[in-house]
């Protein structure tokens, strides 16, 4: 893929130009500006994070479901597997492996959140 | 339905306050897929009205609708404060002659209802450590309100709830292991039935107007207003989503569990153990992933198309999370 510039740099730049004609605009559109801008960021941090994350939640659910596979495919299973009760919350390490996987998820999409896992 | 609000504001600033009546200072405050808020007010020779109009946007199906009518809420307002539980007061109902469609008007209460300025805004330092226990309070009187007839409230307890978001997921379409794993879960947990009490259904950090000096001033929003089991009430206001960044905080990111449960049995309520606060916190986030699934597919389909509907998608990360939080701690 290109390098000069990455995608990741496109989405940046919108982003920083977003941010710098946000204080002309009127109070419903600057809001809506910065919805845009936090939307830009979550692309940026998915397209530098985004396979990383991919790899290693595809890590954590084979040995869970006992095979590897795609990230859509084990996902899926796992899902389904969830649904029929033949995973639960009692499942040796089941709830760690969705907690890493969730982490990773929301560094890409809320890195800010703060919930009560994050307390100290 | 193409309506000019601020001409029917006007007429309908003489209708409440006599000839000589004008409008100023009208704005709209918010506009959601079906209903819209103003605030706005009335000069008169008597004097000056702060006030709030709330208008559905959209046709309503009262059937099919989880909300209730403006007529409804009307009705709870009135039947919630007869008992002391703070709503703001109904001034008006409109009708055919006002042309501004299903629509009320109340008092407008002086507070803050911004979740993170009420958690974090040195203002309400004096007052936050007794928010928790007022909420209790309120809620008490709340679920003592005789369900008014003319609101014709719903019935959902945790079973109902469960089944209703369980399947707008699967119309999604998403796969969320996180979600899955809840919803079985929750199911197979499902608290002891109680007797059903009148619910406000939407009783968070956001829809709370806190008076700096006062504390809890008024509960806003009551259209999710149902019959259902108590703690639902108490749990959504601990669902980590309305803590706004205080999450070492569980009442709405201000207070405690144990104040929240002894203010609800200081006002004569039912003692409600925390264990089945906690489950319907879990619901609580879990209903609130769906509902941001749910933004996001207004936009996917068509129906919306603000870009902020596609950004929600993104916060269902957040519930899972919490539900994960939630699990791992035991329920």
């Amino acid at each position: 893929m290109i390098t000069h510039p990455k995608p990741e740099e496109l989405t940046e730049a919108v982003g920083r130009w977003i941010e710098e004609i946000r204080p002309q605009l009127d109070p419903r559109n600057q809001f809506l500006a910065r919805v845009a801008a936090n939307a830009l960021a979550a692309v940026t941090r998915e397209l530098t994070l985004g396979e990383e994350a991919k790899a290693a939640a595809v890590h954590r659910l084979g040995p869970i479901l006992g095979h590897g596979g795609t990230y859509e495919g084990l996902n899926w299973e796992l899902c389904e597997k969830l649904r029929a009760g033949e995973l639960d919350a009692a499942t040796p390490g089941l709830l760690p492996a969705l907690r890493a996987n969730v982490l990773d998820q929301l560094a890409i999409d809320q890195p800010n959140y703060r919930h009560e896992g994050s307390l100290p | 339905m193409n309506v000019d609000v601020r001409e029917g504001l006007e007429k309908l600033a003489v209708r409440l306050a006599g000839e000589g009546a004008r409008v100023v200072e009208a704005q709209r405050l918010t506009g959601g897929a079906s209903m819209e808020t103003w605030a706005f007010a009335v000069e008169a020779p008597g004097g000056r009205q702060d006030l709030i109009l709330r208008r559905r946007t959209a046709p309503f199906d009262p059937e099919s609708s989880r909300s209730t009518s403006l007529a409804a809420e009307a009705a709870l307002i009135r039947a919630v404060a007869e008992r002391g539980a703070p709503a703001p007061p109904l001034v008006h109902l409109c009708d055919a002659q006002d042309g501004l469609g299903e629509a009320h008007v109340t008092r407008r209460i002086p507070g803050e209802t911004l979740g993170r300025r009420i958690n974090s805004d040195p203002k309400f330092d004096a007052i936050r450590g007794d928010l928790a226990r007022q909420c209790g309070e309120v809620l008490a009187r709340i679920h003592a309100t005789p369900p008014p007839q003319a609101a014709n409230l719903k019935f959902a307890d945790a079973a109902v709830e469960l089944d209703r978001y369980e399947e707008v997921y699967r119309a999604s379409g998403a796969e969320r292991p996180v979600l899955e794993l809840a919803f079985r879960h929750l199911r197979q947990h499902l608290p002891e039935p109680r007797t059903p009490v009148l619910l406000h259904g939407d009783f968070r950090n956001g829809n709370l107007i806190i008076d700096p000096d006062k504390g809890l001033a008024a509960v806003l929003d009551w259209e999710l207003s149902h019959l259902g089991d108590p703690a639902e009430d108490m749990g959504w206001i601990c669902t980590n989503s309305w803590r706004f960044g205080r999450p070492d905080r569980p009442v709405g990111g201000f207070g405690e569990y144990a104040d929240l449960l002894a203010g609800y049995e200081a006002a004569g309520g039912e003692p409600v153990p925390l264990e089945r606060v906690r489950f319907w916190q879990a619901l609580g986030s879990l209903k609130w992933g769906v509902m941001c699934l749910t933004m996001y597919m207004s936009w996917a389909t068509g129906t919306t198309a603000s870009v902020e509907r596609p950004m929600i998608g993104r916060r269902v990360s957040e519930t899972e999370i919490d539900l994960v939080n939630i699990l791992e701690a035991g329920l």
